[in-house]
């Protein structure tokens, strides 16, 4: 696999630009977040699954210290039914960074019965817990998330920083009030700060940008053949945690992921896009929202979301 | 600088149709995706909206909060994205309500226009008022005021210019230079993407239009303004060198201030001058990432080396040879009370601008401003939603200018001590010399 960060390019000069497009907006946006968040805490941590969003966030810090190292950790809260790609990429990626990886591991959760498997199998609701305790022992004061406004209708509301109490709950009603790029992240003992540097980029956004920096994905991102099935419109791979029912008809498709979480309930999308350059265009053109055609757990109520970052969650 | 973003909010009364307008506008713009369209026209059937089958209610679109779907209502911004051929957007979805206007305020901090919500049959309402002052105090590029319902008026010239006339008395009044007024229809989509066949005695461009063409903040300001840029803080890796710097050892001596441009220009060879102390020395290079530029500006994030070893640290300026600003203590502000605490002289607080945060002490409170006659009317305290004019005193010296001059030296937060709120949103007005 190639590299994460854009160590494959040469330092290069630049010439002085006469404009800047609307990449280089959000990406000095999100850089001036990240710094914000690193000069004023002490102990800010990134939230990092392997997915594209957090991969981009980490792209972005290094952007930011370089030649500095990320001066901060990440932490991976691992429902214990990630896709096995996204496990490997992950730990690869810490390995060549040289950064710390925290795993808060729902599976032991499960284990000793602090939390329990729910009727549905979805666990993605369950990461919640670990994901405080981790906050908590790690005394996080700061959590760098790559949560980006046009995911959801709860997001869209979202603060930059957002201020979570010692219960991680949001209070959508009675948000801090953000003004201009002047962040105000002063806390009480016990509470933290949520931080979403590419609160404003879109799906599109992003995938233009891996495409301008060639920044490395998990595989999944891109078409492949697998063993799928079809259930909720979406197709589910087949697998020990997500096996088919007797009435499911299992197929070999041609499919790639537009979103990677729990594989209990991230679907996967037809798509012959192989390359960047191909999931851009599909993107570009697609018809239906990321998380409407991949993500069965945001579709358990109109405010599935909402609720979940009440209770502390993403 | 020109940049193909544009970041625009939508504001006025409660009622005036912000939400349904937004919506439309997406919907027009093709923003609205197959899954989005569908939940929200499940919905929309399920509350019975508008009697008739297949009729949407676009508020749900952009209402996202369980508490603001069931009353009706926007309680706080909801940012939104699409873009046409010609520019990228982020719209933010401001609530109308009065005792929400802390949330407009911040959906308006950032924008490059403010669209303002008129009903026509309603006209001018103390909210529309306040918004226009906060647009005013925020001094924000573009105004559009959008007389909405008009369809409900019959398109008739004669109810729009009632009310034009109305809001541009107001905008004069206030100060506002160039505001555009737009006769449109949210609900039925008139003047909004297109030029409508329904007011024909309209020769002016459709919303969509007018945003697709307006100078951005930064194309506005950065070229006409000398270099400022505040410290984040200092890259100094020493051995903590990220993975792929090549030979460790030649950043051994690394050290950089990393910022983002506030305003200007800078280019390798300038001279600058660092606050604090006012010492000059060259920008011996810009650094973006592994990427090393000839020259940055407003509003690029990059580390700035330097030719000299200056002490600077987080909350330092480094501006243009001899623009800086003589340092101040005293400050007169005007600024929107966000807290349902009172300001009151005496009080303090934290004072946050730019990347610095220094304690003062509010010494006096002048007045609020009287929404009917905008006049300075006098006050002991400023209360939530009030808009005044203090005086504080810094408890260090900043490099602060006028909000007039420079927005990004003249904005600042005030902050409680010890539980952190936000209490005001304040801007720095002509020092009295």
């Amino acid at each position: 696999m190639s590299e994460t960060t854009t160590a494959t390019r040469e330092p290069r000069v630049e010439e002085a630009r006469d404009s800047l497009d609307a990449l280089d907006v959000l990406e000095s946006e999100a850089i001036h977040i990240i710094r914000e968040v690193v000069a004023e805490f002490e102990r800010p941590v990134l939230l990092f699954s392997g997915g594209k969003d957090s991969v981009l966030v980490l792209h972005l810090a290094a952007k930011a210290f370089w030649p500095g190292r990320v001066p901060f950790p990440v932490l991976h809260v691992d429902t214990g039914h990630n896709f096995p790609e996204v496990i490997a990429f992950r730990d690869e990626t810490v390995a060549r960074l040289g950064i710390r990886l925290v795993v808060a591991s729902v599976q032991d959760y499960l284990d000793d019965g602090r939390l329990r498997e729910r009727a549905d199998g979805t666990r993605n609701p369950l990461q919640t817990l670990p994901l405080l305790d981790a906050i908590a022992s790690g005394r996080h004061d700061a959590v760098f998330g790559g949560a980006r406004r046009d995911e959801d209708k709860a997001r869209a509301k979202e603060r930059i920083l957002s201020l979570r109490d010692e219960f991680g709950q949001w209070d959508p009603r009675n948000q801090r009030p953000e003004l201009w790029d002047l962040y105000n992240g002063r806390h009480t003992v016990g509470q933290h700060v949520r931080a979403f540097p590419i609160s404003n980029w879109t799906e599109l956004d992003v995938w233009r940008y891996i495409e301008r920096e060639g920044i490395a994905l998990p595989p999944l991102y891109y078409a492949h053949e697998r063993e799928v099935y079809r259930r909720d419109g979406m197709w589910r791979a087949v697998s020990a945690v997500s096996p088919p029912r007797a009435a499911e008809l299992v197929e070999r498709r041609t499919v790639r992921y537009r979103t990677v979480g729990d594989m209990s309930c991230t679907g996967a999308v037809e798509s012959a896009a192989a390359s960047v350059a191909e999931v851009v265009r599909e993107v570009a053109t697609s018809t239906l929202t990321e998380r409407g055609a991949t993500r069965a757990d945001d579709r358990i109520s109109e405010a599935a979301m909402e609720d979940r970052k009440k209770d502390g969650y993403f | 600088m020109s940049t193909t973003l544009f970041r625009f909010a939508t504001a006025g009364s409660v009622d005036d149709g912000k939400s349904t307008l937004v919506g439309r506008l997406l919907h027009d713009s093709k923003a609205i995706l197959a899954d989005q369209l569908e939940s929200v026209a499940r919905t929309s059937a399920e509350r019975g909206f508008g009697g008739e089958p297949g009729a949407i209610d676009f508020a749900l679109l952009t209402d996202g909060l369980r508490a603001e779907r069931e009353q009706g209502i926007t309680i706080d911004v909801a940012y939104r994205y699409f873009s046409t051929g010609r520019r990228s957007f982020i719209l933010a979805d401001c609530p109308g309500h009065v005792q929400y206007t802390r949330n407009m305020v911040t959906g308006a901090a950032t924008a490059d226009a403010v669209v303002v919500l008129v009903d026509a049959r309603k006209g001018v309402l103390e909210q529309t008022r306040r918004h226009l002052a906060v647009v005013q105090l925020l001094r924000v590029p573009h105004v559009i005021v959008a007389v909405n319902k008009i369809d409900l008026q019959g398109y008739d010239q004669g109810a729009f210019n009632a009310v034009a006339t109305d809001v541009t008395a107001l905008t004069r009044e206030l100060g506002l230079t160039e505001a555009h007024v737009i006769p449109v229809s949210a609900l039925a989509g008139d003047n909004i993407v297109e030029r409508s066949v329904n007011t024909p005695w309209y020769d002016g461009p459709a919303l969509l239009e007018l945003l697709e063409s307006l100078p951005s903040l930064d194309e506005l300001e950065s070229e006409l303004e000398a270099l400022r840029m505040p410290v984040q803080l200092v890259i100094r890796p020493q051995g903590a060198v990220a993975h792929d710097v090549g030979d460790p050892g030649s950043f051994r001596d690394y050290r950089a201030f990393a910022g983002r441009i506030a305003s200007g220009t800078v280019r390798v060879g300038d001279a600058v001058q660092v606050f604090p102390g006012g010492a000059t020395t060259t920008v011996t290079g810009i650094d973006a990432g592994r990427v090393t530029l000839d020259a940055a500006s407003a509003p690029q994030s990059v580390s700035l080396r330097l030719a000299d070893e200056l002490d600077a640290a987080r909350g330092a300026v480094i501006a243009a040879s001899g623009s800086l600003p003589a340092p101040r203590r005293e400050l007169e502000a005007s600024v929107f009370q966000l807290d349902p605490r009172p300001l009151t002289p005496g009080a303090r607080v934290l004072v946050k601008t730019g990347t610095a945060t220094v304690q003062a002490l509010v010494t006096a409170v002048h007045g609020r401003r009287d929404l009917t006659t905008l006049g300075l009317d006098a006050a002991e305290r400023l209360e939530a939603n009030d808009i005044g004019q203090v005086s504080l005193k810094l408890s260090a010296e900043l490099p602060v200018e006028a909000y007039a001059d420079h927005r990004r030296a003249g904005a600042f937060l005030v902050i409680h001590p010890q539980d952190g709120a936000t209490l005001a949103a304040a801007i720095v007005t002509q020092p009295v010399a």
